[in-house]
């Protein structure tokens, strides 16, 4: 049982009226390895989280953006288990650009061995490797490491916090505190007190050891809880970044150069200031901004800009962009992270079956289109609403871009309407302050057309993959996996924080390298490609890649094998990893795996280990008049502890559904330098007719207690391959390349 | 120029151009944020409003035009009463980002309007044209049909 070593107060955080007439309570960690010197000690670095307790009930200060995952809800949780409080007493706010908000559980994702691996041993991770977020300042959103990072914090915050309030109350009453019980937001004794009434004391009294209470008594912790923002998200109260709404506030847009990097050689804004209601246009160099009365006028204004652009280092089109991918095939390994038994002497043996697989550039298009609200004030500081999953970082962009000190800059993170990787770039918060800069003392809120938000967008890369294997006598004996790419970690490095990171690229091959699949050979390899197209992380990263690289193949060697392909995967992985076989026979359960084949239906089965949380998921399509139809899908997937089991249900259906649109028709090209498509039309997501039926199975099994996979990813990279599988046990025809609209006709 | 709209029942003064679509007055005329910006084009639901009961993209109706009695996610309830709709969507915990669900709503408004007790088919017809980008299709699916029973049942 986890008994959490020492806890200190720590000062107040002040945050405006929120924390009037109340108390901040915060927690400290003394390093597990004091003697190592890159471990800070009592009096360094403060740990999240804070909680403030005033009148108005209590707020947990979330140190994870709230994209929709639900962590604000499971944050809060973890604090109420411990605070004793009624959910009704909770609210949840996001906390300012600070180190004591750096992500803990990134940690987990630093890692090249298999996650599979990692989570039989959770406590094996060195000091220094797991300073390094502290260190860094990692105030960072992603990674599905949102629950893991705030597991063991949270829960101290809430426990100090009781004891604190504890404690006062015993002072009041000349008693010893553990007389005293805690319920409903109250301190009982002889007497009962508000929490409230408690604060100010209390933040004298914060103890220095707390033990953390027995799993076997949580009562919000592992349970589906109502979330927190449901009721705004559903009366239209809530205030995303787009609906940040200031006194004397101007609208802008903006229109930057589609062949990105390049420069805007000239421009001619006359016709767009001659347009009623248009206050400026303000060039930024590589694009212009317009500032308006409203936004639409503003986007009118934007199009009638005559701006010539200049050319970027990139190739001119996506065929050029694939041969530049293939070409990386000839080049060195950037890695080989797995190479099991000796690969090359099995397949030397002949037989080899072969394929080549290809997937495309991928957009998030969350459905809040970018967009960031500045105000440049008359001391020459800036405030700044952004919803971003990195605000230390966007701080120091905004104060970079404007010439100023950090300590100048004060930005907000509203709730986001969407992320799915690609609110990390500071870029709209930045462009947002430097247009506020030529209009100062006004707050200008920029919000991006659909068409700038899809064609400025960092992309999921573009990647091939080459697959070798061999089988004999019906078992597999060797996969040589081989992922070509351009580099998404180095290039969004590169550009975020001005360096790219040494050593293997993980994500060029994750979700190929690292699944239990225990073949006794055993490699593969990633090639990294020299293109500089502007990339970044997209919900999976290279899962979403290299899951349907492997997934289809290994669908390939079954049928190969004559065999079973989900019975074939259990085969490989029963030894290998129990938690993970265990998934496969319950979507095989679940499924009625055996009575799906039948006349008009497909059925597909994958599996993905990422992000700590394995998940099989088997699909069925039917042929109808109207198309191919997705009908059902089952996903089973085990987190190890499910936090919310209704969070976890949601995440995993909705990713499954992310992971599907972009395998039916989700497709980034360029021509002249610029990306082809523009809006939903031309990138459409699957909807509510075309979308299958799901049943979701939670398990508990993975890793030792305590073991917290994440849920915000791990449904997606499974889901193409599925549907692949699907598809080709209907029709016959294996398909090597996303999107599947090219090659089979889906019910529009 | 000055046009007065009609908004969940109160007269509305915004002073813009004609040709402003009524999402951008709304929005950024009047403030009221609840409906959103998705896409400008009718591709994706978000902007959704009730004009005289029918469910229309606010950022394809010109402020010149929008001439009926218009129905917004501010109209249909609140955060302290909410309707029986937005009771079902708060059971069935529908919302993810959320971004898209006041267009949502107010489409399955429409379509509860004209048909009660709509089957899984009215339901893909009358939906088909929101955008969820979070996939939350099955809960928006489950609270719609748990609405119509607990509107029947009155």
């Amino acid at each position: 049982m986890a008994s959490w070593k020492t806890i200190t107060r720590r000062s107040f955080l002040v945050l405006g009226a929120a924390v009037v007439g109340g108390a901040a309570f915060g927690a400290y960690k003394v390093a597990e390895v004091p003697a190592n010197p890159l471990v800070p000690g009592p009096d360094g670095l403060p740990l999240n989280p804070w909680v403030i307790i005033n009148a108005d009930g209590i707020t947990v200060i979330a140190p994870r953006a709230e994209m929709g995952q639900g962590i604000s809800t499971t944050l809060a949780a973890l604090v109420a288990e411990e605070l004793d409080v009624d959910w009704s007493q909770v609210r949840v706010l996001h906390g300012p650009p600070a180190q004591a908000y750096y992500n803990a559980g990134l940690v987990e994702r630093m890692s090249n061995e298999p996650d599979y691996k990692l989570s039989m041993e959770p406590n094996s991770h060195n000091a220094i490797l797991a300073a390094l977020p502290k260190i860094f300042s990692m105030q960072m959103t992603g990674g599905s490491t949102g629950a893991i990072g705030g597991f063991v914090q949270m829960r101290v915050a809430g426990a100090g916090a009781r004891e604190a309030l504890k404690a006062a109350a015993a002072k009041r009453l000349g008693v010893a505190p553990d007389t005293l019980r805690t319920e409903g937001g109250k301190v009982i004794g002889a007497q009962t007190f508000t929490y409230a009434e408690l604060a100010a004391q209390a933040v004298d009294l914060v103890p220095d050891d707390v033990p953390l209470r027995d799993p076997s008594t949580w009562r919000y912790v592992g349970k589906s809880m109502p979330r927190l923002d449901m009721v705004a998200k559903s009366t239209g109260t809530e205030t995303f970044g787009i609906d940040i709404v200031l006194p004397g506030m101007k609208f802008a847009t903006v229109r930057m150069n589609p062949r990105r990097g390049g420069a805007m050689t000239s421009f001619d804004p006359a016709a767009a200031l001659a347009m009623a209601g248009v206050d400026q246009v303000v060039g930024l160099g590589n694009g212009v901004a317009v500032i308006a009365d409203n936004t639409w006028t503003a986007m009118q204004a934007a199009q009638v800009v005559d701006i010539q652009w200049g050319e970027t280092d990139y190739p001119a089109d996506t065929a050029a962009m694939l041969a530049r991918i293939e070409a990386a095939f000839a080049t060195e390994p950037d890695s080989r992270l797995r190479d099991d038994g000796d690969v090359e002497a099995e397949l030397a043996k002949g037989d080899v079956i072969e394929a080549e697989y290809r997937v495309p550039f991928l957009a998030h298009a969350s459905m809040e289109p970018l967009n960031a609200t500045a105000w440049v004030k008359p001391d020459g500081s800036v405030e700044v609403w952004c919803g971003n999953q990195a605000p230390i970082m966007t701080r120091d962009a905004i104060a970079s871009a404007l010439r100023i000190g950090s300590d100048k800059v004060s930005l907000h993170t509203p709730v986001m309407g969407g992320g799915f990787g690609g609110r990390t770039d500071p870029v709209p918060a930045v462009l947002a302050a430097r247009v506020a800069a030529a209009m100062p003392n006004t707050p200008v809120k920029l919000t991006y057309s659909r068409e700038e938000d899809m064609v400025q967008d960092y992309y999921r890369p573009a990647a091939i993959a080459r697959m070798s294997g061999r089988i004999e006598n019906g078992k597999a004996m060797a996969l040589w996996g081989r992922t070509a790419a351009p580099s998404a970690t180095r290039n969004a490095l590169a550009r975020l924080v001005g360096f790219a990171p040494p050593g293997p690229d993980r994500a060029t091959v994750e979700g190929g390298f690292d699944q239990p699949y225990g073949l006794p050979n055993y490699r593969y390899d990633g090639h990294v490609a020299d293109l500089t197209v502007p990339l970044g992380f997209w919900r999976s990263v290279g899962n979403s890649m290299n899951a349907f690289f492997l997934e289809s193949f290994i669908d390939e060697l079954a049928h190969a094998a004559n065999a079973d392909p989900l019975a074939f995967r259990l085969d490989l992985m029963q030894g290998t990893h129990a938690p993970s076989a265990s998934l496969l026979e319950t979507v095989r359960d679940m499924s009625g795996w055996d009575s799906l084949k039948r006349p008009g239906f497909g059925r597909g089965v994958a599996f993905c280990y990422s992000f700590g949380t394995p998940v099989a998921q088997v699909m069925e399509v039917q042929d109808t008049p109207a198309g191919i139809s997705l009908t059902r899908a089952w996903i089973a997937c085990d987190p190890g502890l499910a936090m919310d089991p209704s969070i976890v249900e949601a995440q995993m259906t909705g990713a499954m559904v992310y992971g599907l649109s972009a395998a039916v028709q989700g497709e980034i090209t360029f021509a002249d330098q610029a990306v082809v498509q523009q809006n939903f039309p031309d990138y459409d997501p699957l909807r509510m007719h075309t979308m299958p039926r799901f049943e979701v199975r939670i398990l508990q099994n993975n890793g030792t207690f305590g073991h917290i996979g994440g849920v915000g990813e791990p449904g997606t990279p499974p889901a193409a391959p599925a549907l692949a599988n699907a598809l080709f046990d209907l029709t016959g025809t294996r398909a090597r390349e996303l999107p599947l609209n090219k090659l089979f006709d889906f019910m529009a | 120029m000055s046009f007065t709209l009609s908004v969940n029942g109160a007269l509305r003064q915004v002073d813009l151009p004609k040709d402003v679509p009524l999402l951008w007055a709304l929005r950024d005329g009047l403030g009221m944020t609840g409906t959103k910006f998705g896409c400008g084009v009718a591709s994706c639901g978000a902007c959704t409003v009730l004009i005289d009961g029918q469910a229309v993209r606010s950022c394809q109706v010109p402020l010149g035009e929008a001439t009926g009695e218009i129905t917004t996610i501010e109209g249909v309830g609140q955060p302290g009463a909410l309707a029986p709709l937005q009771e079902a969507w708060v059971r069935h915990q529908v919302a993810q980002c959320g971004y898209c669900q006041s267009g949502q709503i107010m489409q399955a408004a429409a379509l509860l309007a004209q048909v009660p007790e709509p089957t899984d088919q009215d339901i893909d017809d009358a939906m088909q044209g929101n955008l969820c980008r979070c996939g939350t299709y099955p809960r928006i699916r489950a609270a719609i049909l748990d609405a119509a029973r607990t509107m029947k049942a009155g």
